[in-house]
C-alpha cells in the first residue's frame, strides 16, 4: 500500500507538473494535425487516409513520449529533485515505472487526436479497435522506454533532445511509418528489423487496414521482449551511472 | 548509549582517486554529530554513502545495530536528508512539496496533509505555504527542505552544510530548528565548514581531511587538548594575503618553539606548548613592516583544536568554500 501511495503520487505530480501543462497539450494537438495537413496537401488527389493513419499515430506517440520523458528526467536530475525520489524507501524499479507511466499516458493521449481526425473527418475505418488500442499502448511503452534509455545517458536537457533526434528522425523512414519497409534498399532492411518501433507500426497497420508485414503474434512477442529488455537495461544503467 | 549509526572501514574510490579512505565512527542515538573538514575532504561523499546516493567501495554501515550496507533502502524509511542545495520542486507550492514528500514515504493523504500543516507552522512558513517554491528566499527554501526531510518523522537527519549560502538571520533560525529537533530526540548528522557552528551545535565532532578522519571526540575534549597550548592572536592593519603568508613562513623559520597560522589576512595565530615571549615576535613582525594593532592571549576554541590537529588554515578553508 505504501509503495502504491508513492507510485500514484509520483505519477500525479508528473502529470500536473509536466504533461498537463498547456504547451504540451497544444503539442499533442498541433503535431499530429500538422503532419496530417502536410500529407493531405502533398497528396491531395491520391490521399489515402488508411495508408497514412498508422504512420501519423506512430509518429505522434514516438515524438511525444521520447521528448517528454528524456526532458523531464534530465531536468529533474539537473535540478537535483530526482535525488529526492532516489532517497525515498521505494524500489528503483517502482520509481522508474511511476516516471514512465506518465509518459506512456501522454503517448496514448497523443494518439487520440490523429484517430479522431481520421475517423471523424476522413471517415477512416478501423479493422480491429481492440488491437489498435493494444498497439497504441505497446508503441507508447516502447517509445517511452527508448526515451528513458536516452535520458539515462544525457546529463543536460539539450543533450537529451539531441540524442532523441538522432534516432527519432531516422526511425520515421526506417520503421515503415510512411515508407513501406519492402521499398527500402536491401542493406537498410536489417536495420529496420532491429528497431522496435517497426513492430509497433506493424501492429497499428494490421489493426487499421490489415497491411502488416509480419505475423501479429511475432510483433507482440518482439515488442514485449524489447520492453522488458529496455526497462531492465535502463534500470541497470541508472544504478550504475546515477548511484555512483 | 545506543549506537544508531556505525560505520566500519568505509572507503570510496573513484577510479584511482580515493574520496573516503577507510573511515570508522559511530553516532549515538539522540546526539548531534558533526563532520568537519575543508572542501573536498570527503564529507558529502560520506553522507551520500550513508544515505544510499553513492555506492560504497568497501566497508560496512550499520543502522540500529543492523548491517544495512547492501540494503540502504531499509534505512531510508527512518532517515531524512537535507542536501547542500535545496532539491524540492520549483513549480510546486511549499504545502504541495511537503505533501508530496510525505507520499514518498507512504503516508496516507490525511496524515501527510496534517503533517505538512504542522511543519509549515513550526518552521514559520504558514504564510507562504501556497506560494511556489521558486518564489521562496534561500533561507525559506532551506527551512522547507529541512521540513520535507522530517515529514515522515525520521529518527536520523543528515544535513549537508545546512547554513551555507543563506543570510545570517535565516542561519540563526535554522540553528534553532536543529536544536529543537535535537531536543525532540532526533539524531542529527551534520557536515559544516563553519567551525563555530559545529562548536555551538555538536555533541561530538569528527575532523576529516583528504578522506581520512584525524580525530573524533566531544567538543569540550577536543578543546581541552589545545588548552595546554598558549595561543596568541596578533592583528595588524589591512595587508595582502601573500604578504601575511610570507610573514608566516619567516616566523616559523625564525622561532623554533612556535607554530603560526593565518586566521585571516589581518590576523595570525601563534601557538606554542611553552610560554610565549611575545616581545621578540612583535618586534620581528613590526620590522617586517606590519602595523600591529593588537596582540592578545586567547582562550582555545574548537577552531584552535581543528588547526592544531589537522594543520589546515581556517582562512584557506573559508576561501575554498567561497570559491565553490
Amino acid at each position: 500500500m505504501k509503495s502504491f501511495i508513492a507510485f500514484w503520487n509520483i505519477l500525479v505530480k508528473d502529470m500536473k507538473n509536466y504533461y498537463l501543462k498547456p504547451p504540451n497539450i497544444s503539442w499533442g494537438i498541433i503535431f499530429p494535425f500538422s503532419w496530417m495537413l502536410m500529407l493531405f496537401i502533398k497528396t491531395k488527389n491520391t490521399f489515402d487516409i488508411s495508408e497514412v493513419f498508422p504512420g501519423i499515430v506512430a509518429i505522434s506517440i514516438l515524438f511525444g513520449t521520447t521528448s517528454m520523458l528524456a526532458v523531464t528526467i534530465t531536468f529533474e536530475r539537473k535540478s537535483r529533485s530526482f535525488e529526492r525520489l532516489l532517497l525515498a524507501p521505494i524500489k528503483i524499479e517502482l520509481l522508474i515505472f511511476a516516471k514512465i507511466t506518465g509518459a506512456i499516458l501522454f503517448g496514448i493521449f497523443n494518439s487520440i487526436i490523429p484517430i479522431l481526425i481520421s475517423v471523424l473527418y476522413f471517415k477512416a475505418t478501423v479493422k480491429d479497435w481492440i488491437l489498435l488500442t493494444i498497439g497504441i499502448i505497446l508503441l507508447s511503452v516502447i517509445s517511452t522506454l527508448l526515451g528513458l534509455f536516452i535520458s539515462v545517458t544525457a546529463k543536460e536537457v539539450f543533450e537529451a533532445q539531441t540524442y532523441s533526434n538522432f534516432y527519432r528522425f531516422p526511425m520515421i523512414f526506417l520503421c515503415g511509418l510512411f515508407t513501406p519497409i519492402e521499398t527500402l534498399p536491401f542493406f537498410i532492411k536489417p536495420l529496420s528489423y532491429i528497431l522496435p518501433v517497426t513492430y509497433g507500426v506493424d501492429v497499428l497497420r494490421y489493426s487499421i487496414n490489415g497491411g502488416n508485414n509480419l505475423p501479429l503474434l511475432l510483433d507482440m512477442i518482439i515488442l514485449v521482449a524489447f520492453c522488458i529488455f529496455l526497462f531492465y537495461i535502463s534500470i541497470f544503467n541508472i544504478k550504475r551511472k546515477w548511484i555512483l | 548509549m545506543e549506537k544508531i549509526i556505525e560505520v566500519v572501514n568505509l572507503t570510496k574510490n573513484y577510479g584511482q582517486f580515493t574520496a573516503v579512505n577507510n573511515i570508522s565512527f559511530y553516532v549515538n542515538k539522540g546526539e548531534i554529530f558533526g563532520l568537519l573538514g575543508p572542501n573536498g575532504a570527503g564529507k558529502t561523499t560520506t553522507i551520500n554513502m550513508l544515505v544510499g546516493l553513492v555506492k560504497i567501495t568497501d566497508g560496512k554501515i550499520f543502522y540500529k545495530g543492523e548491517d544495512l550496507t547492501k540494503n540502504i533502502k531499509k534505512a531510508q524509511k527512518f532517515i531524512g536528508v537535507v542536501p547542500d542545495e535545496s532539491n524540492l520542486y520549483e513549480e510546486m507550492t511549499g504545502y504541495e512539496n511537503l505533501c508530496f514528500c510525505g507520499s514518498l514515504y507512504g503516508l496516507p493523504k490525511k496524515l501527510r496533509e496534517k503533517r505538512a500543516l504542522e511543519l509549515l507552522e513550526a518552521f514559520g512558513l504558514s504564510e507562504v505555504a501556497n506560494k511556489k517554491f521558486k518564489a521562496y528566499s534561500k533561507g525559506m527554501k532551506r527551512k522547507l527542505t529541512i521540513a520535507a526531510s522530517i515529514v515522515h518523522e525520521s529518527d536520523i537527519l543528515f544535513m549537508d552544510e545546512p547554513t551555507t549560502g543563506i543570510d545570517v538571520a535565516s542561519a540563526r533560525q535554522i540553528r534553532t530548528l536543529i536544536k529543537d529537533l535535537h531536543k525532540k530526540g532526533t539524531t542529527i548528522f551534520l557536515t559544516t565548514h563553519y567551525i563555530e557552528e559545529a562548536e555551538r551545535l555538536c555533541d561530538r565532532v569528527a575532523f576529516i581531511n583528504k578522506g581520512k578522519i584525524s580525530k573524533i571526540d566531544t567538543v569540550p575534549n577536543l578543546i581541552e587538548q589545545t588548552m595546554e597550548s598558549n595561543i596568541i592572536e596578533v592583528s595588524f592593519e589591512e595587508t595582502p594575503l601573500e604578504k601575511t603568508s610570507d610573514l608566516l613562513n619567516k616566523l616559523n623559520q625564525q622561532f623554533n618553539d612556535i607554530e603560526c597560522f593565518i586566521k585571516n589576512h589581518t590576523t595570525i595565530k601563534i601557538i606554542s606548548n611553552i610560554k610565549i615571549n611575545i616581545s621578540p615576535i612583535i618586534n620581528f613582525i613590526s620590522n617586517e613592516g606590519f602595523f600591529i594593532l593588537e596582540a592578545k592571549l586567547i582562550k582555545p576554541t574548537l577552531e584552535d583544536a581543528f588547526v592544531k590537529i589537522t594543520g589546515i588554515e581556517i582562512d584557506m578553508m573559508k576561501k575554498e568554500k567561497e570559491k565553490k
